[in-house]
């Protein structure tokens, strides 16, 4: 929970990892990639303000002490959702299972969400391991990474056949919630990797699921903005948009904030701080006292307030995973909220 | 000035023609132009270098590709040794490449076409980013948006982002004579009028954003890999 201005925010991390990229956890043959993966991590942490930089061995390595450090003590988040990635080519072990992240959650009940994954080229046996990984940690969300690498194969798209059969079998077990990541990826090598037209087919013939753009489809902000607009169930990840812009391009932080709440809304935008790569608090405390810089090229954007950065910093992420919000932390009924609106507007 | 170092200049300026066509800004502004050297016979050695390992291969390809023409292009160059440095796909992209041989055979197996559509695609963001920034001033001066839908180009007042809208236009085929339309669909070359105003100039706004936001997290990344300027450079903001 964060208080500032006597204003009290329930916030859920909806983003964020437990991984292991350190050499000992490098594929022999593959280390290039396992080591160039994480170094691009670490390049997008220089964009944080430079006092939450880490060296790069704390950030291939980081400990169970750290993240509860980071995420729950000094980072007010009060639910967090683990999102993991397998990239089990360059990562031994991979590089933040499901498994992993259960074996901090177990420890600590209630503070942590488990998502699982899925990656519909790994046939019948991917299946029964999708049942298996919801079976046993209740996950009512998955990750998938259209990009990640497979036998060969360069990436896949939610519109593949097999990826269809796993979304019908996904939904027959109670997953509610598909967060989707686009890229990188250099398959197919000659065709857009990060094109998100994929999603607007499958969240028009799944209308029962949520898809989850994390990092509202960067870098091609405008054909998910485009998208979303369209689909119902289709929400904005905020992860890299605060991480990334905030602190080192406010300027255009505020265009892309402005963007998403033209065409998205304050409704289907959730924040994720994307853990390890950048610490909460800061993204936290800047969020919240966030505004519209005061020039003329931002008067057409709709404007957040209180209620809307409530609701981006978890009360959204807590009705898409039926979290339980205390009392006290809730929005006022709809009424007040619509007069802080108007109150906004008319200021 | 000595004959090696205006030839220097020179292929500097042809690569300004390059340009990250998602990015839609030269690759040496950009600082991905990590060496450039000419010697006094004309064999010229330039380095490119990308924001991270990962960087979309396609793109990569196309940035080296039409370094590689615009240099050897140049009448006093004898040779030119264009290369990616630092990137997962460098191997396949500049044997590629310096062979001539096209992105489907450079890729085999992994890529059937070449990268035309591609580059098609973000030549028309480039051009809905374009009308943004042609459209935004005048706008802002208090011109109806109404007014948009009929204005022609050669209604348009002259201005360096016009320039630049016109030969992205004739880039991607569409019209840029004095009574060719402002407002015009991309894809189509379709005239926008009526109602199709507003919902343009939205995502024409969204196009430019999207544009800005790429180049300012690919800046940053830049300057995290590499701390040292590139040839041809302009500072950042």
């Amino acid at each position: 929970m964060y208080e500032k201005n006597g204003e009290k925010y329930f916030v859920v991390d909806s983003h964020m990892h437990f991984w292991n990229a350190g050499p000992d956890n490098w594929v022999p043959g593959a280390e290039q990639y396992a080591k160039g993966w994480i170094e691009c991590f670490h390049a997008y942490q220089s964009l944080a303000p430079k006092e939450t930089h880490w060296p790069i061995e704390k950030f291939m390595s980081y400990t169970e002490d750290d993240l509860m450090k980071d995420v729950f003590e000094d980072g007010y988040v009060d639910v967090a959702i683990f999102q993991p990635t397998y990239l089990k080519e360059w990562y031994t072990e991979g590089f933040n299972t499901t498994e992993k992240n259960a074996g901090l959650g177990e420890k600590h009940p209630g503070m942590f969400v488990l998502n699982t994954r899925f990656d519909p080229r790994d046939g019948d046996n991917g299946l029964v391991e999708l049942k298996a990984n919801v079976d046993r940690y209740g996950s009512r969300g998955v990750k998938l990474y259209t990009a990640e690498w497979n036998n060969g194969s360069r990436g896949y798209k939610l519109t593949d056949p097999a990826a269809y059969r796993y979304l019908e079998k996904a939904q027959e077990l109670g997953i509610k919630n598909i967060h989707v990541h686009k890229g990188p990826t250099i398959w197919p090598l000659d065709k857009d990797a990060f094109d998100v037209s994929d999603v607007d087919h499958a969240a028009t013939d799944f209308p029962e699921l949520n898809f989850i753009v994390e990092h509202v489809g960067l870098p091609r902000i405008e054909d998910f903005c485009f998208m979303a607009t369209q689909e119902p169930n289709v929400y904005a990840g905020l992860s890299v948009v605060i991480g990334g812009l905030m602190a080192a391009r406010p300027h255009f932080f505020a265009k892309v904030m402005g963007e998403l709440l033209f065409w998205v809304g304050e409704d289907k935008m959730t924040f994720g701080s994307d853990y390890g790569i950048w610490e909460p608090k800061w993204q936290i405390e800047g969020f919240v006292d966030w505004e519209f810089p005061d020039a003329p090229e931002f008067a057409d954007y709709p404007r957040l307030g209180v209620e809307g950065k409530k609701k981006i910093l978890g009360l959204n992420a807590a009705k898409l995973y039926d979290l339980k919000v205390p009392d006290e932390l809730q929005l006022a009924d709809a009424a007040p909220a619509a007069q802080d609106d108007a109150k906004l507007v008319t200021q | 000035m000595t004959a090696a170092v205006a030839e220097r200049s020179r292929v500097l300026t042809a690569l300004d023609a390059v340009r990250d066509p998602e990015l839609d800004e030269p690759i040496t502004t950009l600082g991905f132009v990590s060496e450039c050297i000419v010697s006094a016979a004309g064999d010229v050695r330039v380095r490119l270098r990308l924001p991270t390992y990962f960087c979309a291969p396609n793109f990569a390809f196309l940035m080296v590709a039409d370094a590689y023409d615009v240099v050897s292009a140049l009448p006093e160059v004898r040779s030119a040794d264009v290369a990616l440095e630092d990137h997962f796909a460098s191997a396949e992209i500049n044997a590629g490449v310096a062979a001539r041989a096209g992105f489907a055979v450079s890729f085999a197996g992994e890529a059937v076409g070449e990268l035309d559509e591609l580059r098609r695609t973000f030549l028309s963001k480039a051009v809905l980013a374009g009308t943004d920034q042609v459209c935004r001033p005048l706008l802002a001066a208090g011109l109806d948006p109404a007014a948009l839908a009929t204005m022609t180009i050669g209604e348009t007042p002259p201005s360096a982002q016009l320039e630049r809208l016109c030969r992205r236009r004739a880039e991607l085929g569409l019209r840029t004579d004095p009574s060719a339309p402002l407002l015009v669909d991309p894809g189509t070359g379709d005239p926008i009028t009526g109602a199709a105003v507003s919902l343009h100039l939205g995502r024409a706004r969204l196009a430019k954003v999207g544009i800005e936001a790429n180049t300012g997290i690919c800046r940053g990344m830049l300057r995290h890999r590499y701390g040292t300027t590139g040839a041809g450079e302009e500072e950042d903001e």
